[in-house]
């Protein structure tokens, strides 16, 4: 007997990656056909949730499906980890937004992910290695835990450097490290795409500006509607200011402003801090012991940046 | 018969209409307006004087049968003041709350010139939510065409549109990007001045007439236009995206937290439902001080919204003066009465920092106004010397928007110089099949006029699908039955021309 089609908006599967990091498939075949590598998708979990931007980290028009890979680090996006399941729905998912990553076509790219970075740079150096260029990639993580999709990234990459902050797999030091290895034995790399938190991001286009290599950055600031109309997204490129919904999320890296990008990260902090804990509260007996402890810590509530897997940096 | 109506004779004073308490409402998001009552609306309806060659049918931009409604009204037959206007106006409860009357209708009713005009916007109001209570829709038996219209925006040209196209048998479809349908009327215009449960109303309305919604979807972006008409089989499509891109003050220190758009607060807190943070996820912090720039509709939407939420005081910033604001009368009044401040004459120059990249406050200066610019009205100058700094935590930008670029980016549709959809005089784009209309066209406008421009470009789809003009739509069921014959006919015009 044929399995049932799924339903839109139904997530098919799911796969964890660490104690936070987790992957979601999601059944929507019009999106599925539509996406491009560097656009997003804004995310609604129930009626009563917020809109949440989430990079596209995959998509398979044959199953009908866009992949989400998701860090835990918020209300929503714990939320999401504890209730989302295979067989459930997301109450909204809008989608594909922003302009698609444009690569110049160089001959020779550089990929460099940044934690959770990793899982949306994939498909661009995947596309890049179809149109036939030689694809290095640098990927990065706290610590070997937490480390995902290194076998898919050697799949599409001619070279891959793993990097570690703590050394405890691959190369020990942040992704510049990498960055500056790969740029001095090629010299030849005709761009660079870097994607993870913002301070890993500012490293990047700093480690590669003294080689004049054009680098692009997916940048992922607050967002209500994804359509160019709250400006909640603003972010300052070349002294001008872009809307990241509509006129990115892709820019020159050495245009953008990544001090101004991280302050206004901090515009809700103590709204989400205050959403959490209520959140954990009323719902720590459902989670698991670990889980529970973990998130009830007040260190827990600390929130980090939702890429902040690797610190980047040097 | 009864004797004529003169101003003389009429009811004098304007009836009015009870209202919520100024400092009651203004900690809460209930109606402030409450509506006529029967009495009421019957004293206000003797106030018309059935004009034989009326002025406010012309001062409406679709053109509703005024006297027409007005004397069911009087004639106790609320059903027939009801169907009166849903001729023409598919959306009275809304139109009725939102309309700028007194630059259309109402500014032009003669009674105004010797008395205040007839409540015109009210009674509209009276019969909608009559209409509502009541469970009034007027669901004409259209006979199929078969062609499929595809709406781009479920605003209130959209809708309009959609009205039209499904009553002249069309089977329409209504995209929307975000999660509930109604555009401005949703995020926009807060619940103090149009509650959720009258747009779903009409909403609903539109259902019955057989409008399918469909919400989340990004049109350019999941498909595009020229798929639409390519791929996904529709004959013909009306974009009325909304302008929305707002526009930025460009002056130091506009990026700083607690600076926002007053799109932004506005969507959080009405679409988003930050008021009742944290039950609803969005959160949407107010600051004690709140500045608002700008004077527009817009801006008095974001004042009344920021002193329910919350704030301590909230000023509005605007650097001419009350005579040249663009909001409505009304709305300035109900903001004073609430206890809004108004800087008149007032533009600011910097936002200041408090060291940590939050507000601390507005560095503004004083104006003057000088000779009359391009727009007629006089061109405010800075006065030398006059800076002053405005204590504020939160400052709302509320100075207009541009366009939207998503469907240049994604279209082959032709764009004019200012980046909205180029139309033509029956709001036909470049791209054959496809019209545009409402504030994509003509930049920011209001409700009203773009329902106006939902039913011109509908006019014209439905020429250009070949089905003639729905003359039938102004006669009774009984009549409609008879041009039913007709209506299969325009089946065929469409295939012939082709």
């Amino acid at each position: 007997m044929p399995e049932a089609q799924p339903q839109q908006l139904e997530i098919v599967a799911r796969e964890d990656y660490s104690d936070v990091t987790f992957l979601l498939e999601v059944y929507h075949p019009l999106m599925a056909r539509a996406a491009r590598p560097g656009q997003f998708v804004i995310v609604m979990l129930h009626e009563h949730g917020e809109r949440i931007p989430l990079t596209i980290a995959d998509f398979d028009g044959e199953r009908s499906t866009v992949t989400l890979v998701i860090q835990a680090v918020g209300k929503t996006t714990r939320e999401m980890q504890q209730v989302c399941r295979p067989g459930t729905r997301l109450h909204a998912l809008a989608g594909p937004m922003g302009v698609p990553s444009h690569l110049t076509g160089a001959r020779k790219m550089l990929f460099v992910g940044g934690g959770l970075g990793v899982a949306p740079v994939y498909p661009q150096a995947r596309a890049a290695k179809q149109a036939g260029a030689y694809v290095i990639g640098v990927i990065g993580f706290r610590t070997s835990e937490l480390i995902f999709w290194e076998e898919k990234f050697r799949s599409c990459c001619d070279e891959l450097v793993l990097c570690t902050d703590d050394g405890s797999a691959g190369v020990h030091g942040p992704v510049t490290a990498g960055i500056r290895a790969v740029l001095a034995g090629h010299p030849d790399v005709g761009e660079v795409v870097a994607i993870g938190p913002p301070v890993m991001m500012k490293a990047c286009a700093e480690a590669t500006r003294p080689h004049k290599v054009k680098t692009t950055v997916s940048l992922n600031p607050i967002m209500v509607d994804g359509t160019g109309m709250c400006g909640g997204c603003r972010v300052k490129v070349n002294g001008r200011v872009k809307f990241a919904c509509v006129d990115g999320p892709d820019f020159d890296g050495h245009e953008v402003d990544f001090d101004d990008l991280m302050l206004r990260l901090k515009r809700y902090t103590a709204e989400e801090r205050r959403a959490t804990e209520r959140w954990s509260e009323t719902c720590r007996m459902q989670l698991p012991p670990a889980a529970s402890q973990r998130i009830s810590t007040p260190a827990a509530l600390e929130l980090p940046d939702p890429f902040d897997e690797v610190i980047g940096g040097g | 018969m009864a004797k004529k109506k003169t101003v003389r004779t009429i009811p004098q004073e304007r009836t009015p209409m009870h209202e919520q308490d100024a400092r009651a409402r203004a900690k809460n998001f209930t109606e402030v307006a409450c509506g006529y009552g029967l009495a009421e609306a019957l004293r206000e309806s003797e106030r018309c004087l059935m004009c034989p060659d009326p002025a406010c049918v012309e001062g409406c931009p679709v053109s509703i049968d005024i006297p027409g409604f007005i004397q069911k009204i009087i004639d106790r037959d609320h059903r027939g003041a009801y169907d009166v206007i849903a001729r023409t106006n598919l959306l009275p409860a809304i139109c009725g709350r939102v309309c700028p009357q007194e630059s259309q209708c109402e500014g032009v009713c003669p009674v105004g010139q010797t008395l205040e005009p007839v409540a015109i916007g009210r009674l509209e109001r009276f019969v909608g939510d009559m209409a509502i209570r009541e469970g009034w829709a007027n669901v004409p038996y259209t006979e199929p065409t078969g062609f499929k219209v595809g709406i781009v925006g479920s605003g209130p040209a959209g809708m309009a549109c959609a009205a039209d196209m499904a009553k002249a048998g069309c089977e329409v479809t209504v995209f929307e990007a975000f999660h509930q349908p109604g555009g401005v009327l949703r995020y926009g215009i807060p619940d103090f001045r149009l509650p959720n449960d009258v747009i779903d109303a009409e909403i609903e309305n539109l259902r019955k007439l057989g409008v399918k919604f469909e919400c989340n979807v990004l049109v350019g972006r999941l498909f595009t236009i020229d798929q639409m008409i390519d791929e996904l089989g529709y004959h013909a499509v009306f974009v009325g995206t909304g302008a929305g891109y707002p526009q930025l003050l460009g002056i130091p220190g506009d990026s700083l937290n607690g600076v926002l758009s007053a799109n932004e607060l506005l969507t959080r807190c009405n679409l988003m439902r930050a008021r009742e943070f944290p039950d609803f996820d969005t959160p949407m912090p107010m600051g004690r001080h709140v500045a608002v720039i700008g004077a527009g509709n817009t801006a008095m939407d974001a004042l009344r919204v920021a002193l329910r939420l919350g704030a301590d005081k909230v000023t509005c910033v605007y650097r001419r003066t009350r005579a040249e604001s663009p909001a409505r009368a009304e709305e300035i009044h109900h903001a004073e009465e609430e206890g809004i401040e108004f800087q008149w004459l007032t533009a600011p120059v910097e936002i200041l920092d408090d060291g940590k990249g939050n507000v601390r406050g507005m560095r503004c200066v004083r104006m003057e106004l000088g000779e009359p610019d391009a727009s007629g009205r006089r061109r405010p100058v800075a006065i030398a010397g006059s800076e002053f700094d405005l204590e504020a935590d939160t400052v709302v930008f509320a100075i207009g928007t541009n366009a939207n670029p998503i469907m240049g980016q994604t279209s082959k549709v032709k764009l004019n110089s200012r980046g909205y959809i180029a139309t033509d005089e029956n709001l036909a784009t470049s791209m054959a099949g496809v019209y545009a209309g409402g504030d994509i066209v003509t930049g920011a406008a209001t409700v009203i006029e773009a329902m106006g421009a939902g039913r011109k470009a509908a006019r014209s789809m439905k020429a250009y699908l070949g089905l003639r003009e729905d003359e039938a739509a102004d006669l009774g069921a009984f009549e409609s039955a008879l041009f039913g014959i007709a209506r299969g006919e325009r089946n065929f015009t469409r295939i012939r021309a082709l």
